[in-house]
């Protein structure tokens, strides 16, 4: 591939201290990957899988008790882990964007429309008086709001779910954005509105050629998203694959457990659904963490952490069965 | 050269706000010193006839009027913080002070707690035109600042020290039925109650047995909220003159007495009774913060 | 929307009609005003006379309704002793409550309000346990207590203020502390945890995700959201403390609607008390009306929800 690494994600630790520090959760435990100009990654996981912890981790924008312990961001060439607030202030919103779960609460009831999507060019652009309007505009045809020039004026009590949520996307896009980070932007969307904002996405990252990490626990959207999916479990990426690949050849039992639970049309086949409770992060089972739940479970899985497997068809996957496999002649 | 004075300035702000908020710190976080405070004057209130050295109401032989504190030109040891307009021992007024305090403080919050639960159970609990009409009355008493119906209310009915109980109770209640009642409403549809009233319990018996349980830490934690409340209010009311009548010796009527005389600078007759006021309701607060992290984890963060 | 400010009218008239039945019925149970006036030499035809004239042999339903009648005129009745009507001493000193009301709000939003943010912004930070402690000593200082200490520090000690009257500004200073140190207590409390759930939400954190300057992100995009329900409050609490500061008129001669309730209440001016007392309650409920339904028209989630 040409195309160049616009982010590289390597080792990266983050972890939650609790109760004065006595307390140590490991909610990002050596996540690596790499993502490409143009390319889209989506990551999947349970809720408390870590998902959302990697993307603040990597914009900068931790909770008060979370702390990178270590690995590093590679953003355009600079290690992002090593920035001041200050310097990060002027890439957040500008070189990398981010879409938030919920475009109800994600926008400002008392500021106009215009107002919002304005800030981002006014702070990092410096545009003022027309060319601002005109950006703003521009900006919010990007996103299909119809007659921007007079719906920006209002308030977002005033829009429709669908349209807060394009509106959100138009902030995003606001600072011109190499890479975009979706923290699963589709959840709290009716499923029409759903499949629009997510041919939206597409069309605009056709356009602009803009890098997406698409965050979700919904292996539909991303077989129609994403070029790769990195699956999480307790902290750590699992199983890293193309989506053709991940879909027609599982490596990781967790990932053939989430593709089992999803429903099929047409099937009859029951739905699969993973045993036992999510892990507990404060108290992670030792060996692989999956083993208490893993359908094929071996004795090794119990006191050894399994390394990174390649078995050669660009994937990577933490499971000993892949061990098995390539050992055997 | 000016950059040193600046770096100095700054870390002994840093250094000054640092210790200040581990004081508060200490203060917020330790029971043991809030309850020994809290003990201490359950205990010297109690006790009172015993630790004082004179009798409250009537003037120490020998001991002049307006007597300073002993560390003071012309106080005297006899009469360690001095005496006030008729020659009485501060040190005895006040020891005696903190039973009135005391007594009127955990009696008007028993019985402003005692009304208030009951209604808010009540109300809650039975629904409808009952709810309706306790509600609208709640409504009307939190119309009045406490206060001025505690004014109100003592001027009509006269001075005493029960009658300020009574009077008390029946002004604070309001809050109490408000939040009892709103726990009672989600109480209500949980299942045991439900089960139980599928089982056919009476509805004197299911309040009894599963919704007043539910609902006293709720009451408790108000309550202890509420001490240090009453007791200022009892101290507003005697320094108006509708609380408790002279010569008992409450604290707020010490203040009142002790007003003419400001002006001439007799501080010690202004600043005892005040801080002992201060002392005994902040402590109660810090009991109550310390007994809402207890029993109400919902609200630790409040 | 207006069925929602028809039904919020109605429970006001309600509150008030129980309200005012209560004091008229607590004033009249409480003995007959004549009786408690009247010196021990007085004859009973006399007494008789005097009750006549002042409608108290009528039945209590009757003297309420005609109480509640002249109300509505805006006559509070005749005070007994001032003679004047009580509406006319009432209006007569409520501007002075007004404006010691005032200044003590304004007291509170200054101390509260920066108290509050800072609190807040930096939480669990040393200066966050400090402003606590100030909330905490709010709620422990008694007001009037604190207005004696003032006037014993800058009026007998250094000389700065005067001790009471009103005048000029700095016959305000000690008053409106004393009055709103409590409520600034409650102004930083508010402050706090308002500014907490603000800068808690989504949009703070895609405020700080477009990359703005902390400063527009705490004075812009939260302040601007957290401070209405401060707002509010203080709206609220300044009504509150125009008709609660009556230890603290008495302590410092400060002529308003507190000091004429305390001196009704020392001459047994019952009209005078019912009045005061019944208007207290009259202001609090129409400001509770109102916050209500400005805040239904901000905000169309809370008329949903009701």
């Amino acid at each position: 591939m040409a195309r160049d690494a616009v982010l590289q994600v390597a080792g990266l630790q983050t972890h939650f201290f609790t109760f004065g520090g006595t307390r140590v959760v490991r909610a990002v435990d050596g996540v690596d990957f790499t993502l490409r100009e143009g390319e889209t990654l989506g990551l999947v996981g349970e809720s408390g899988s870590g998902k959302t912890t990697t993307c603040l981790s990597i914009v900068g924008l931790l909770p008060r008790a979370a702390r990178i312990v270590g690995g590093a961001v590679v953003f355009e060439g600079e290690d992002l882990t090593r920035k001041s607030q200050r310097e990060l202030r002027r890439i957040r919103g500008r070189r990398i964007a981010v879409i938030l779960q919920d475009p109800m609460a994600s926008l400002n009831p008392l500021f106009t429309i215009f107002r919002q999507v304005a800030e981002p060019a006014f702070f990092h652009q410096r545009l003022r008086g027309r060319s601002l309007r005109e950006r703003v505009q521009s900006l919010l045809r990007a996103v299909r709001i119809p007659s921007p020039e007079w719906r920006m004026r209002e308030y977002p009590h005033q829009m429709s779910g669908g349209m807060r949520q394009r509106i959100v996307g138009a902030i995003a896009l606001a600072g011109g954005p190499r890479l975009v980070i979706a923290d699963e932007p589709t959840t709290n969307l009716d499923v029409t509105i759903q499949a629009q904002y997510l041919d939206l996405l597409k069309d605009i990252q056709r356009d602009t050629g803009v890098a997406l990490i698409f965050v979700t626990h919904n292996l539909g959207i991303v077989a129609k998203m994403c070029d790769r999916v990195a699956v999480m479990y307790a902290g750590k990426i699992v199983e890293q694959a193309a989506v053709r690949e991940l879909f027609d050849a599982p490596k990781h039992p967790y990932t053939r457990a989430l593709l089992g639970s999803m429903p099929k049309l047409g099937s009859k086949e029951p739905l699969y659904s993973i045993r036992g409770q999510p892990p507990n992060l404060a108290n992670l089972p030792p060996g692989c963490s999956f083993h208490p739940r893993c359908p094929d479970v071996m004795p090794r899985c119990m006191t050894e952490e399994p390394r990174d497997f390649r078995p050669g068809d660009g994937s990577v996957a933490r499971c000993w069965l892949l061990g098995d496999v390539l050992a055997r002649p | 050269m000016a950059t040193i004075p600046a770096n100095t300035r700054l870390a002994a702000e840093r250094t000054w706000t640092g210790r200040l908020a581990a004081l508060v710190k200490a203060a917020r976080e330790a029971p043991l010193a809030v309850v020994v405070i809290l003990g201490g004057l359950i205990l010297v209130a109690a006790l009172a006839d015993l630790i004082a050295p004179y009798d409250p109401t009537l003037p120490v032989k020998g001991a002049e009027i307006f007597a300073p504190p002993f560390w003071m030109e012309g106080g005297s040891l006899a009469t360690p913080l001095g005496t006030d307009f008729q020659g009485r021992d501060i040190l005895s007024r006040l020891i005696y002070g903190a039973r009135v305090s005391l007594i009127v403080g955990l009696m008007g919050t028993l019985v402003a707690g005692g009304i208030g639960t009951a209604l808010g159970i009540v109300s809650g609990y039975l629904g409808g035109w009952v709810d309706q009409i306790i509600m609208r009355v709640t409504d009307a008493w939190l119309a009045l600042p406490a206060i001025v119906f505690a004014i109100f209310l003592a001027a009509m009915i006269g001075p005493s020290m029960w009658n300020i109980v009574v009077i008390l109770g029946a002004v604070y209640w309001t809050r109490y039925a408000r939040v009892i009642r709103g726990e009672v409403l989600s109480l209500r549809e949980r299942d045991f109650v439900k089960l139980a009233e599928i089982a056919g319990a009476s509805k004197l018996r299911v309040i009894k047995k599963h919704i007043l349980p539910n609902v006293l830490n709720t009451a408790t934690v108000l309550a202890s909220l509420t001490v240090g409340v009453v007791i200022i209010a009892e101290a507003s009311l005697s320094f108006l003159g509708v609380g408790v009548p002279p010569p008992q010796p409450a604290w707020g009527l010490m203040l009142s007495e002790a007003r003419p005389t400001l002006m001439a600078g007799q501080w010690w007759l202004t600043v005892f009774p005040g801080a002992c006021i201060l002392l005994i309701v902040l402590a109660t607060q810090l009991f109550g913060d310390w007994l809402r992290v207890r029993l109400d984890p919902q609200t630790r963060n409040l | 929307m207006s069925q929602f400010i028809i039904r919020r009218v109605l429970y006001s008239v309600v509150t008030l009609l129980i309200l005012s039945a209560t004091i008229f019925l607590i004033v009249r149970l409480t003995g007959d005003p004549v009786a408690l006036m009247a010196e021990a030499s007085a004859r009973p035809e006399d007494l008789e006379r005097i009750r006549h004239q002042w409608g108290l042999d009528r039945s209590w339903p009757v003297q309420y309704v005609t109480f509640m009648q002249n109300a509505f005129t805006g006559e509070l009745g005749k005070s007994f002793n001032y003679r004047p009507p009580v509406s006319e001493l009432y209006f007569q000193r409520l501007p002075n409550s007004l404006t010691l009301g005032l200044a003590a709000t304004l007291i509170s939003l200054l101390i509260g309000i920066p108290a509050g943010i800072i609190s807040a912004v930096k939480v669990n930070s040393g200066w966050d346990t400090v402003a606590k402690g100030v909330a905490l000593l709010g709620l422990s200082i008694p007001g009037f207590w604190l207005g004696l200490v003032l006037i014993l520090v800058f009026s007998v000690w250094l000389r700065w203020l005067p001790t009471s009257g009103s005048g000029d500004w700095r016959h305000v200073v000690m008053p409106a502390l004393a009055l709103g140190w409590y409520f600034a207590a409650s102004m930083l409390r508010l402050t706090r945890s308002s500014m907490l759930e603000v800068l808690g939400s989504e949009y703070i954190k895609l405020a700080r995700l477009k990359g703005l300057p902390d400063f527009v992100v705490i004075a812009m995009h939260a302040f601007k959201n957290a401070l209405i329900p401060v707002f509010t409050l203080a709206g609220v609490n300044m009504v509150v403390m125009v008709n609660a500061a009556v230890i603290i008129e008495v302590i410092f001669a400060w002529p308003g609607i507190g000091r004429l309730l305390y001196e009704g209440i020392f001459q047994r001016d019952f009209p005078l008390v019912q009045g005061v007392v019944v208007m207290a309650g009259f202001m609090i409920v129409v400001i509770n009306l109102l916050v209500d339904i400005l805040y239904a028209i901000i905000d169309p989630r809370i008329r949903l929800t009701r």
